[in-house]
């Protein structure tokens, strides 16, 4: 045959337009470090690193599951119940111990991401929809749990050092669990077939299908994992908090998380995952803040500075359509 | 009143970044008169009706109806200057009522300026009294089938007081009963003077309620005539290209007579589109189904992949009764299927080529639900080569690669699963002359190491040149099977042009 001579290697150029689109949230971290550089004091010492990864410990944690459910094409707007209702249920349970405590918890809002998933998955419902009732959801147990009242779990130091404490006296212990979550991501997603099926599901569903795949299960595992991340940050936030407030934990958690998933440059309408874009955009929401509040300005504008980049973002990425 | 002109548009172009769609179209249609559109996929019929309807705007030409030159922008323009379309998929709200939907977007008011409901329901109840239909206007659309819903978007076209009514493919959704309805409502507009542009893939229609026919190819008028002096057999021709039939075909004797038997479909019917069909494909013969769009072929062979369950009819996979239900069984078994349309059924057109590649043989490509990257580089290195798929790169893109080489990694997406059969729907459609000759050698290929092949191709000569045997189909039915010297352009148009009545005395069947 004299097709089987090789072609490869010779080039086809990505438009700029694209290589802007790909690089983007990149650009924006650059941008945000730079202009602290300039005006923020003080900014470039190890305790605003700590402080930042602290303080991104909850985006970065339901980023990573945001960013599975927006592959297979959905999104999953209940994880900040499902924080409130892990840390609650820790809370109560911690009298068991940590292990039992923090396994029931995470275990609880599995349950809700399979209940989700299978909405979703199976029967077909608008996953807005699906995830708007599992918010309502989940909240409304977790208030009902706790009976309206914040509890305290200051006696239970062991559990306190997960969120407080510091490994060697300076790296906070927050840092396992993003780190063990975002590994675990990335690595399904870049290694696994798993992964490769969340984002086929969330291209084409239709080619997906035909292609061998069980786009049910696909999208109901996908939900389960975000609601499992969404628990370990609940318990990160409770024992960092010391107190597990069902009705208040959380709230506007999923805005965040969206945002991050947004910003990182996974596309809304589904498909390719970008891990370590979620977990850059995580940190430049949360730079937006540090910014702010290091200027002395009103946290206010944070707000209407993240609502700008966000729609930035969204924007540049946009599919051109032909 | 007849034999006057309503609507002459001459000379239209039109392209699309440099695809040309229409190129210098001359296109009349008389007052009162129902005239058929007609032409192949691709043709142009409905860029046609787009750029007079004032949805794409023609490059260059003139259109001149009701004797004044018209430049309508936009579809609203078009209607209110009396031109109406009926779209294949109805522009109707289901949920809201009939009478609703008649007169949505331009309500009669009352003096206080609400909406007049009683006046509304009154006057629809008179038009589709008008055209023969009582119904309940007050009740949902969804209430009613598909017939009765045209024939309220047909309503509501009547109550802008169209003098053209567009009507795409308005039977394709319609059983024989409801199609007798639709035309004795035709007929009545014509009666009012009425003009109807009747565009459908069912040539019987058009000999059933048609006075002339327009016939466009490749965007080009390619003839008009009064249905009086019009057969089957040359509406076919013109409407195929009969003309350049300068193909080769390589293949001799039909050598899979004794051949084992990989698939055999039995009796399988599906809604309208497939009406008791049987079909075999032996071990590693190339089987090409032949028919006009609309004759059921890619319905068979997404049944036979278990994309669709059939209403009725079974399906012998190595003589054995086997239950695909799924996709997945079907590739278990050992099928591969390229869909007609690539992007919208076969890509991951954001995910990579290597990702798209491997996506049917990632179980057998995972340890432990882990890629294994060297064995997958290695089968997607392999593929890039032997298929010379070009591309700068396993990670690049599938959207930036061109038809053709889309259509490579496709192919290689179910080579690489070592089939057993591979379904192919249009496996050249939108690929340049060199490609198109390489996936054609691939066909080949398959064949000689023993894959069997289904192909669909709207392009006759492709399966002339490529197949061991043709079945050809119509409305959903076997019309009958061509080997070895029968193969040609010729037997295929005569026998889709045939009644039915003369194939059952004139089919040569194949020696068993």
């Amino acid at each position: 045959m004299n097709v089987k001579q090789a072609v490869i290697g010779q080039h086809e150029r990505i438009p700029l337009p694209d290589l802007l689109k790909k690089f983007s949230v990149v650009i924006m971290l650059i941008i945000l470090l730079l202009i602290n550089a300039v005006f923020t004091r003080n900014f470039f010492s190890i305790d605003i690193v700590w402080l930042i990864i602290m303080q991104c410990a909850t985006i970065i944690l339901t980023g990573m599951g945001q960013t599975m459910v927006i592959s297979t094409g959905g999104i999953d707007i209940s994880i900040g119940s499902l924080i409130a209702l892990a840390a609650v249920v820790c809370a109560h349970l911690l009298p068991y111990g940590v292990v039992v405590a923090m396994t029931a918890a995470i275990l609880a809002c599995a349950v809700m991401g399979l209940i989700s998933g299978f909405m979703v998955g199976k029967l077909k419902v608008s996953p807005m929809v699906v995830t708007l009732s599992m918010l309502l959801f989940a909240r409304g147990v977790a208030q009902v749990l706790n009976d309206g009242r914040i509890l305290y779990i200051d006696k239970y130091t062991n559990f306190e050092f997960l969120g407080q404490g510091k490994i060697f006296g300076v790296l906070p212990m927050q840092i396992i669990p993003i780190v063990i979550v975002v590994a675990l991501v990335y690595f399904i997603i870049e290694k696994t077939a798993w992964g490769k099926r969340i984002q086929a599901v969330g291209d084409n569903s239709t080619a997906a299908r035909l292609a061998g795949i069980n786009a049910t299960g696909t999208i109901i595992s996908a939900y389960v994992f975000s609601a499992m991340f969404a628990a370990v940050a609940g318990l990160v936030l409770v024992s960092k908090t010391g107190g597990a407030d069902g009705s208040n934990l959380g709230r506007m958690a999923e805005l965040d998380a969206i945002a991050a998933v947004a910003i990182g440059g996974t596309s809304m309408a589904g498909g390719r995952a970008k891990v370590i874009g979620t977990l850059l955009g995580a940190i430049v929401m949360q730079l937006i803040t540090i910014t702010v509040v290091m200027n002395n300005i009103q946290y206010e504008y944070a707000q209407i500075i993240k609502s700008a980049i966000i729609i930035f973002a969204v924007f540049i990425q946009r599919e051109s359509r032909a | 009143m007849h034999n006057e002109v309503l609507l002459q548009m001459q000379g239209i172009d039109k392209a699309f970044t440099g695809v040309r769609a229409l190129s210098q179209v001359d296109f009349t249609v008389r007052r009162g008169e129902v005239h058929a559109l007609m032409g192949e996929n691709g043709a142009g019929k409905s860029t046609l009706i787009k750029v007079l309807t004032g949805i794409y705007h023609k490059d260059a030409g003139s259109i001149q109806f009701d004797g004044k030159e018209i430049h309508a922008k936009t579809a609203l323009e078009a209607q209110s200057l009396g031109i109406s379309t009926i779209y294949q998929e109805l522009n109707l709200v289901p949920f809201q009522a009939v009478y609703e939907n008649i007169y949505m977007g331009r309500e009669p008011r009352t003096k206080l300026g609400t909406i007049d409901r009683r006046k509304m329901i009154r006057d629809a109840r008179g038009v589709l009294e008008g055209m023969g239909i009582g119904i309940d206007v007050t009740a949902p659309l969804r209430n009613y089938s598909t017939a009765v819903q045209q024939m309220v978007a047909i309503a509501r076209a009547l109550t802008i007081n169209a003098k053209l009514v567009v009507m795409d493919e308005p039977t394709s959704s319609l059983d024989s009963k409801e199609v007798e309805v639709l035309f004795s409502v035709i007929r009545r507009l014509k009666a009012q003077g009425i003009a109807i542009i009747f565009i459908s893939h069912r040539l019987g229609e058009i000999f059933e309620i048609c006075e002339r026919v327009t016939v466009l190819r490749n965007g080009e008028l390619a003839g008009v005539f009064d249905i009086e002096s019009l057969n089957m057999q040359i509406l076919v021709d013109c409407m195929l290209g009969r003309a350049f039939t300068s193909l080769r075909r390589s293949k001799g004797a039909y050598g899979f007579a004794g051949a084992e038997e990989v698939v055999r479909l039995q009796d399988v019917s599906w809604s309208v589109r497939l009406n008791g069909i049987g079909v075999d494909v032996k071990k590693g013969e190339i089987l090409g189904l032949a028919g006009l769009l609309g004759s059921g072929r890619s319905e068979l062979c997404n049944i036979l992949f278990g994309a669709v369950p059939p209403d009725d009819g079974s399906i012998l996979w190595l003589e054995k009764p086997s239950d695909i239900h799924t996709p997945r069984d079907a590739i278990r078994l050992g099928m591969g299927y390229c869909t007609e349309d690539r992007k919208v059924e076969g890509l991951f057109m954001h995910l990579s080529v290597k990702d798209n590649l491997t996506m049917a043989l990632l179980p057998q490509l995972t340890k432990n639900g882990i890629v294994q990257r060297k064995k997958q580089d290695a089968i997607v290195q392999q593929y890039i080569e032997r298929l010379a798929i070009k591309t700068p790169s396993s990670e690049q893109l599938v959207r930036y690669l061109s038809g053709g080489n889309q259509q490579k990694v496709l192919l290689a997406r179910w080579m690489c699963m070592n089939p057993k059969l591979i379904i192919l729907d249009e496996p050249t459609r939108g690929i340049d002359v060199g490609a198109k000759a390489e996936i054609e050698a691939l066909i080949q290929e398959f064949s000689n190491a023993g894959i069997s092949v289904l192909m669909i191709s709207s392009e006759m000569e492709e399966l002339v040149r490529n197949c061991d045997r043709i079945v050809v189909m119509r409305d959903g039915k076997k019309l009958g099977e061509l080997i070895e010297d029968r193969i040609t352009m010729d037997a295929i148009m005569d026998t889709i042009s045939q009644s039915h009545s003369d194939i059952l005395s004139s089919r040569k069947e194949v020696p068993a």
